[in-house]
């Protein structure tokens, strides 16, 4: 290829997990191509699994990742339980209640998590510090009912861990309440904001058809136009008996991305309220001692999409075979076509936008192909979209919207 | 008319086993030779989004499920096939009719030692540059 710059994105930032490695190709300010290199942090779970039992690999998909700690966990229950016969004949009910407050109370931490870096991406680091500090509430939350603020150890075959305590609930509820003000504010600040518009307006743009071929889900297909959502689609958690609604937006922008978590953490806020008043009394586990030969397939709608697990049983108390598809591997690969053609002012938020688990974008280094020297290093990439986010500030204050 | 019974009838004889469990999960068996226009079928017609596949070795070959997903409606179509022959096993890549298939094949790929034909990038996806040639981790045995 004939392009003069390369900007290697990663591999490695000892602040960040989930190494991933862009390499930009860059012609004077736009992307040309990129390529995207991952693998860096394979841990071979998939093989590792065979050699746990089946209660053990519970654990072992909960560290996949740190942020979606239950929706792996969950995942892959529910694939054990789809040889059993399903989670709605086998689970006690009040235990598929407390499934989907933790799985919900996980989408809140984690769309506040992105709101906030996203917002630090293009120089808006008062919305990371507020996105940051109502998302320690939903934190202590999970402490309080789970004992830990990440890797929960909640689910398990047959049910959960530990009960939700009903001193809890009022501690829960006040949490919820006083959330939903500061998502008001979140919302009115980006919709309001002219600044945010003009930066994520029209960025990193993937079309319903793009969305399609690339077989991409979650808020990043749903910010396009594509009408999809496990929760509603798959029959787990009690999803069909609670009132909340697919939020789906049609411009596929960054702008459209930010605008459907939002309206998610609404929704999921709902969700929680309704769980907990509804919630019957009773068993939290059905005590289940063996797995029969079969196999099942459990889809969870973690914060980020689809994460999908297939279990393959013998009868002996392992898996022959454990296939796991993070919703991320899908998403991460689109950016193959989102990238290219933006400028590299724009090129960390589109990266970001998909929400690829904390992305590398904080990993970044220009560097000029003729004498490998380092022009830029990831700071300078991140100064380089805040400075972009400050001259359209001043131009609107000056009277000219858009300069710069 | 159901998904289903448009399957049965494009597909017809092409179709070699059909199982249906209560959690709406339907597995059917087709030949290596008509994976082509079992996707094309499926991906393109029916518009039923590739969610991933599951290769596994099994005592009598390797075995390649592709889970494809007609989003909301709940069921999950997994279209088995098997390669009997563990030491030329191959079988057409999906790659060229979306690219969404690109990163899934390359793991299988890299796994499990299975050729995807007419991939255009059939490269390592994770597994570390040093790693031996011709030793593949998820083989059994």
């Amino acid at each position: 290829m004939s392009h003069k710059i390369i900007v290697p994105i990663g591999p490695y930032h000892p602040l960040q997990e989930e190494p991933e490695f862009f390499q930009l190709f860059v012609e004077g300010e736009r992307v040309e191509d990129i390529d995207i290199i991952i693998g860096y942090n394979h841990r071979g779970i998939e093989k590792l699994s065979e050699s746990k039992h089946f209660d053990q690999v519970a654990f072992l998909v909960e560290r996949i990742c740190g942020i979606c700690s239950s929706s792996h966990p969950y995942a892959y229950v529910l694939a054990v339980e789809d040889i059993l016969g399903g989670e709605a004949k086998i689970v006690p009910e009040r235990a598929i209640y407390i499934r989907t407050i933790v799985d919900e109370l996980q989408r809140i931490h984690s769309h506040l998590l992105w709101l906030g870096l996203a917002g630090h991406f293009i120089g808006y680091n008062t919305v990371w510090m507020w996105a940051w500090k109502y998302r320690e509430p939903v934190l202590d939350c999970f402490e309080m009912i789970t004992g830990n603020r990440n890797n929960y150890g909640m689910i398990k075959i047959g049910g959960v861990r530990r009960d939700i305590k009903d001193e809890d609930i009022p501690v829960l509820k006040k949490t919820l309440d006083e959330l939903s003000p500061a998502l008001d504010m979140f919302k009115g600040a980006i919709m309001d904001d002219p600044v945010i518009k003009m930066r994520l307006k029209g960025v990193g743009v993937l079309s319903r058809q793009q969305i399609i071929d690339w077989c991409v889900v979650g808020p990043t297909a749903r910010a396009s136009g594509v009408n999809m959502d496990v929760r509603r689609d798959a029959g787990y958690g009690v999803y069909d008996r609670i009132n909340w609604s697919v939020i789906i937006e049609k411009d596929g922008d960054v702008f459209a991305k930010t605008i459907v978590r939002i309206l998610e953490m609404y929704e999921s806020v709902g969700i929680i309220r309704q769980c907990l008043d509804k919630m019957p009394k009773g068993d939290i586990d059905a005590d289940i001692k063996d797995i029969p030969p079969g196999e099942g397939i459990g889809r969870v709608e973690a914060p980020r999409g689809e994460c999908f697990h297939y279990i393959k049983s013998d009868g002996t108390n392992r898996p022959i075979r454990h296939k796991i598809r993070a919703p991320s591997y899908m998403n991460v690969a689109s950016n193959k076509v989102s990238v290219i053609g933006s400028t590299i002012s724009d090129a960390t938020i589109t990266l970001a936008a998909v929400d690829p688990c904390y992305c590398c974008t904080e990993r970044l280094a220009v560097i000029n192909r003729a004498d490998n020297k380092k022009v830029m290093n990831g700071w300078d990439l991140i100064k380089l979209s805040q400075e972009k986010t400050l001259k359209l500030k001043e131009g609107l204050e000056n009277g000219r919207p858009g300069a710069g | 008319m159901d998904k289903r019974d448009i399957i049965k009838k494009r597909l017809g004889a092409k179709i070699i086993s059909w199982e249906e469990t209560p959690t709406h999960k339907i597995y059917f068996g087709v030949k290596k030779e008509d994976i082509l226009e079992t996707a094309r079928l499926l991906f393109r017609e029916l518009g039923l989004r590739f969610s991933t596949a599951s290769a596994t070795d099994t005592p009598s070959g390797f075995e390649i499920i592709y889970h494809f997903v007609p989003d909301g409606e709940g069921q999950v179509y997994s279209v088995r096939l098997m390669l009997e022959d563990k030491k030329q096993a191959q079988v057409d890549s999906l790659t060229p009719m979306f690219p969404g298939a690109e990163w899934i094949e390359r793991e299988i790929w890299e796994m499990l030692g299975i050729n995807f034909k007419n991939h255009p990038n059939l490269k390592r996806l994770l597994l570390a540059e040093d790693w031996p040639e011709g030793d593949y981790p998820l083989r059994k045995g």
